[in-house]
């Protein structure tokens, strides 16, 4: 069992992915992430490691598309306004099915926006962050021990599914300390022939590349690509039910709305409403089936989120829009209090989510 | 019968998409016999570009890696960083690295990256259909500036390695045209130390190769050769413009 001790959630995404086996990190200063590379800078060069401060999140990320290419586990951190330069490196990194994470600590937009804690990249990490037919495993932590724990998760994914994956934070998850385990997992031996490390003049080479220029290859590459979300799709949804086995209203809420969402639940609760909670922990692929069956026994849904109401599109999606669903959001870097939940909860008990 | 020229074994068989009377097959060639020449090919990756080149993944027999617009140089930096045993060189052309991706080109001389950059200068994007390039010429008649480049109102060309020899980071920088048997000559000689600086650890190498474009200048592949010599090299001049272990700043 490893030793708890007290950290910062962005600096145990930092050793987490050293335990992961990450020895090369490329990054670029932006606020409310920036103990990710600090941490690196220390840690890298004594173990070994890369520590590299690149000119621009837009090189940062193609070098660790370069990175990524020789079969070496390699991430990069950012932030809302950081994230949308690597978007183009992250279309690259689909379209050559390569394994890479990236963090991003949201912060509230559009355009440079704030600082303060946001969930508003919701949209752009689940629905295709950049250019062309492709998703990205989007992993949505709760806590600073799941800041660690889902960036050891992130590498696995991305080594067996060859994919992209973003470990979607927030800036309260970033800098809010917590008592956090850091474990050292056994990393999985992964075939990595098609990776870049020089013939050795003993097979043909490799080429790392998402160009086609016939239609009909690179339709056939996007379909062999898709066939792979779908068993992502069918394995690796994650989500925690809170509450849920009497609930008549459920509450949909990831990373620190649902913590907030919780706290509102037990409230809730305490005045008799019958309230739980489904926190996804993918965001994409998204828990449908557990909010399927939620609609099952549900009276209606509420999201609260930290924008102005993305996740709801899926959660309506996801039960066919056959319960209504409301939201209770704030945006721009305001976190929505435990009394401002409680109050929805109890405005739909009131038009008969409950008793 | 004795062999007295062969293709280089760092070249595939595939035949190349250029143009007749494009200087890319030169260039190709000459990098593939340095590779040979050194016995690299086993540990080499190179990293090619989006441009005309952007296929050159299917002509080295070394492993490659395709980078996105100007970003090679970030890419081969990853590269070398994960691989410091294996020699990583990008190929890249002026669109490439002198306008989308002069931000990487830059940051990777600072750094002294130790990789090798193959420049290939011909003053126009090509695979675009002629548009007016970083390095296209005053004057100069291309499909975006119709009625020659205006350096009023698009300022002036970007002269590669003058830019770079302000830096204290680049090892080595060397213009080369391959427009003539001499100049060619010339050519892989420079690719070739561009190479072994890597090898001796030395750090950022570049060779800026002028180069030409038949089609898009609209010139027969011969005219176009002397307009290399008429043109191109008054405004880019061949030369050294830094070689450090050499004692040669700028």
């Amino acid at each position: 069992m490893a030793e708890k001790v007290l950290m910062k959630g962005n600096e145990a995404i930092a050793e987490a992915a050293i335990q992961a086996g990450c020895r090369h990190y490329f990054g670029y200063p932006i606020t409310p992430q920036t103990e990710i590379a600090a941490y690196m800078a220390k840690r890298m060069p004594k173990i070994g490691g890369t520590f590299l401060q690149a000119e621009s999140e837009i090189a940062a990320i193609n070098m660790v598309y370069g990175a990524a290419s020789t079969g070496h586990r390699a991430m990069t951190s950012s932030s809302s306004p950081g994230i949308s330069l690597k978007a183009e490196g992250l279309s690259y990194i689909a379209g050559a099915d390569l394994p890479a994470l990236v963090i991003n600590v949201q912060r509230g937009g559009p355009g440079l926006g704030g600082i303060q804690p946001s969930q508003s990249d919701y949209f752009q990490a689940t629905r295709g962050i950049g250019h062309g037919d492709f998703h990205m495993i989007v992993l949505a932590p709760a806590s600073v021990q799941e800041m660690a724990d889902l960036t050891v998760k992130g590498f696995d994914l991305a080594d067996k599914y060859r994919t992209p994956v973003m470990l979607l934070a927030d800036g309260t998850m970033g800098q809010m300390m917590e008592p956090v385990e850091i474990h050292t997992p056994e990393v999985k031996e992964y075939d990595k022939s098609w990776a870049l490390t020089g013939t050795g003049m003993k097979r043909k080479h490799n080429i790392i590349n998402s160009l086609s220029l016939d239609a009909y290859e690179l339709e056939q590459f996007n379909l062999n690509r898709f066939e792979r979300y779908k068993l992502i799709e069918e394995n690796e949804p994650l989500h925690e039910e809170y509450m849920m086995e009497d609930a008549e209203i459920c509450v949909v809420a990831f990373g620190i709305a649902a913590r907030v969402a919780k706290n509102a639940i037990v409230q809730a609760r305490k005045e008799g409403v019958k309230v739980g909670l489904i926190r996804p922990i993918t965001l994409w692929p998204f828990p449908k089936q557990a909010l399927a069956a939620a609609a099952e026994k549900c009276a209606s849904f509420i999201t609260v989120e930290l924008n102005m109401g993305q996740m709801v599109e899926d959660v309506r999606l996801a039960i066919s829009c056959k319960r209504p669903v409301t939201t209770c959001t704030r945006t721009g870097g305001v976190i929505p209090s435990p009394a401002e939940v409680r109050a929805k909860i109890m405005e739909a008990a009131q038009e008969g989510g409950a008793e | 019968m004795a062999v007295v020229f062969k293709k280089p074994h760092a070249l595939t068989d595939a035949i190349l998409h250029y143009c007749p009377g494009c200087t890319h097959g030169i260039i190709h060639r000459l990098v593939a016999e340095c590779i040979d020449e050194l016995g690299i090919e086993g540990k080499t990756i190179g990293v090619v570009p989006v441009g005309c080149s952007v296929m050159a993944y299917n002509y080295f027999n070394c492993d490659v890696a395709e980078a996105a617009h100007g970003r090679a140089p970030a890419v081969a930096t990853g590269i070398k960083r994960c691989e410091p045993d294996c020699v990583v060189f990008s190929y890249q052309g002026d669109g490439d690295l002198a306008s989308i991706g002069t931000a990487e080109t830059v940051h990777a001389a600072a750094r002294n990256e130790n990789i090798t950059v193959i420049f290939v200068n011909n003053a126009i994007y090509g695979m675009t259909g002629g548009q007016m390039a970083p390095t296209s010429l005053p004057g100069q008649v291309t499909q975006t500036s119709p009625y020659g480049r205006d350096v009023n109102h698009c300022g002036y060309p970007v002269k590669v390695c003058e830019m770079l020899a302000q830096l204290d980071g680049p090892e080595y920088l060397e213009r080369v045209a391959v427009n003539s048997v001499k100049n060619i000559r010339a050519a892989k000689k420079a690719i070739k130390k561009a190479f072994q600086n890597q090898l001796d650890g030395k750090g950022f190498s570049l060779v800026e190769v002028l180069s030409t474009c038949p089609t898009n200048w609209g010139m027969t592949p011969v005219k176009a050769l002397s307009w290399v010599d008429e043109k191109m090299i008054p405004y880019y001049p061949l030369g050294v413009y830094k070689d450090r272990s050499a004692g040669k700043e700028s």
